[in-house]
């Protein structure tokens, strides 16, 4: 399964939001989003998902675009992880991960034991399988977000799309949860993720987009793609790519360099 | 049994089999012809009132306790009630209307029938005009909608002749089912029981209806295809209750939240629960508003009495608990 944009655009209100963005994303690549806040990633990662039709241009999945595929269609071949769920209602873990297996069912069923297999399957290969009879409010925000990824896997879809995984997440879990990135896509995973970390993108991309003012500044391996120039032109910010010795291998990490140049009262802060 | 007219336990079970019997009997033969130990007023008194009004109180009963439970998981609020797309209202206008223009009660039932679809309806098309989320849209629609069919009914109540026809709105808006014959049961019956069916079937989608907007549908709900038959299978059920038992508060909001408390969220307990419970409970209290005093308590206050300090009581024993 391989997910193309084909210059793809789209507009709020008449303000254009995203221009001219294509990329692709295979099975076995980790596709990492990088971008400063309110540069329409979430907005991209909804038009993928065909959440958001008003686009132009194309986005399609195996050339059959996501515009003309029902929500059943899309759900079994692109999974979503929402940044964070907050569910009204209280549901057991193991029933949330079984929700991810709701387009397999035909319309008037209920997941049965191959589904349960399924949904528990998910939960022990991300090793939370103790967890399944809690509920959402007792776990932690790692741990909720491990029970989002076991959902989507659930799904049984070839392509997974993360938006911001480890926002909300501690340095350590932010780590772990980046390694199960990593190891879902040797499993054959395609994986599309949104971050603002980029030395998570040096670390664990196979390939890299960069998107600014809603068009792509750089798209390709983190090696070509993520360079000091375009993440300080970018970020408006002068940063430096630098080179660690760490376990016989040399790690490539982010660094400030310097004062930011642009003065205070004329930089435009963008909140999403 | 209990009641003005005391019918003997050991009456009870010959007088509810007879017709079964009767029937049998005249198709097969070596069915005996049930002997008559009971007099005849207790015949009527258990067949003719008490089992029509015990039938419609758990069809009402179950009937509200489901909508409001699948109302509130379409809408991700626990707080909310059958009433809340204006099918109460609506309802309740469409009987104003017919006891105003004193028509027959089966004319009355079918205008509030009617009339609690067509407010709905009116949420409905309002909703898909506003823009943004469409849970919103339908909230503020049942809203206004809600206040323009009420504020109708205060103005038929304003304009009724006040010795008869305004005693009789009055009296029907409280809610009760003291006047309620088979036919009534067999109307209300269809719409309620297809609803239901509907709603049993679609059990499990109503789960993932309970998450956010963007997250059911990549799961693969059809979200908007998926509401609207909820809203549709909810409306018929609410709007059918209204229509023969005027408004009766507080069993929609109380029976779901019971049952969640006692056994979590997922609707494919839930809903069966909410079913037998809220029957249940409607028939326990109908039975306490013909015993408690010597006239009726209208059904509706009754359950508002119990219903409402009993939803306080969940809500404090829930705070306690997290």
């Amino acid at each position: 399964m391989i997910l193309t944009a084909d210059h793809l655009s789209f507009s709020y209100h008449k303000t254009p939001v995203l221009r001219d963005v294509s990329f692709s994303l295979s099975q076995g690549q980790v596709l990492c989003v990088l971008g400063p806040n309110g540069v329409g990633k979430s907005t991209l990662f909804r038009c993928i998902l065909g959440l958001q039709k008003g686009f132009g241009g194309q986005a399609a999945l195996d050339g059959a675009d996501v515009r003309q595929l029902s929500p059943r269609e899309l759900a079994r071949r692109i999974a979503y992880i929402p940044q964070f769920s907050a569910p009204v209602f209280r549901y057991t873990v193991l029933d949330t991960v079984l929700m991810g297996t709701t387009a397999q069912l035909n319309l008037l069923s209920s997941p049965g034991e191959a589904q349960e297999r399924a949904a528990l399957a998910a939960l022990d290969r991300l090793g939370i399988a103790h967890l399944k009879d809690r509920t959402a409010e007792t776990l932690s925000g790692g741990e909720r977000q491990l029970v989002l990824i076991a959902r989507a896997m659930a799904q049984n879809t070839p392509l997974l799309v993360m938006d911001e995984p480890t926002a909300s997440l501690d340095y350590g879990n932010a780590i772990r949860v980046m390694e199960i990135v990593r190891s879902l896509a040797s499993d054959g995973y395609g994986i599309m993720l949104s971050t603002h970390d980029p030395d998570q993108v040096l670390r664990s991309a196979t390939h890299a987009l960069i998107l600014s003012d809603g068009c792509v500044r750089s798209f390709g391996p983190p090696e070509t793609a993520v360079t000091a120039e375009v993440l300080s032109q970018v970020y408006g910010t002068p940063i430096q790519i630098a080179s660690l010795p760490v376990g016989g291998t040399l790690q490539q990490v982010c660094v400030p360099a310097g004062q930011t140049h642009i003065p205070n009262t004329e930089r435009k802060f963008a909140w999403t | 049994m209990l009641g003005r007219y005391p019918v003997n336990p050991g009456q009870l079970l010959p007088i509810l089999f007879s017709q079964p019997l009767q029937w049998l009997h005249s198709h097969c033969s070596w069915v005996p012809v049930p002997e008559v130990t009971y007099p005849d007023a207790a015949r009527t008194a258990v067949l003719l009132v008490r089992l029509p009004r015990i039938l419609a109180a758990a069809l009402v009963g179950a009937g509200l306790s489901a909508a409001g439970l699948c109302y509130q998981g379409l809408f991700r609020n626990p707080m909310v009630s059958p009433d809340v797309l204006g099918a109460s209202a609506g309802a309740g206008f469409g009987a104003a209307l017919g006891l105003f223009f004193a028509l027959s009660r089966p004319a009355i039932i079918t205008l509030a029938f009617s009339t609690g679809l067509l407010a709905v309806a009116a949420v409905q098309a309002v909703a898909t005009r506003v823009r943004g989320s469409p849970v919103i849209g339908l909230v503020l629609g049942g809203i206004m909608i809600g206040s323009l069919f009420s504020s109708g009914t205060s103005f038929l109540k304003l304009i009724a002749d006040p010795d008869d026809t305004l005693p009789a709105i009055t009296y029907w808006l409280m809610g009760d089912l003291s006047s309620i014959y088979f036919r009534e049961v067999r109307f209300i019956a269809v719409p309620i029981s297809l609803g239901l069916l509907v709603l049993l079937l679609l059990r499990w989608r109503l789960n993932v209806l309970t998450l956010d907007e963007d997250e059911a549908r990549s799961i693969g709900v059809d979200t908007h295809h998926l509401r609207v038959v909820v809203i549709l299978c909810s409306t018929l059920i609410t709007a059918a209750c209204v229509s023969v038992s005027g408004m009766i508060g507080w069993v929609g909001l109380v029976i779901p939240h019971f049952v969640r408390m006692m056994a979590g969220s997922d609707y494919r307990i839930t809903l069966p629960c909410s079913l037998f419970l809220g029957g249940g409970f409607l028939i326990l209290v109908d039975d306490l508003a013909r015993n408690l005093t010597a006239n009726e308590i209208p059904l509706g206050i009754l359950t508002s009495f119990v219903g409402a300090p009993f939803f306080l009581y969940l809500i404090l024993k829930e705070g306690k608990q997290t």
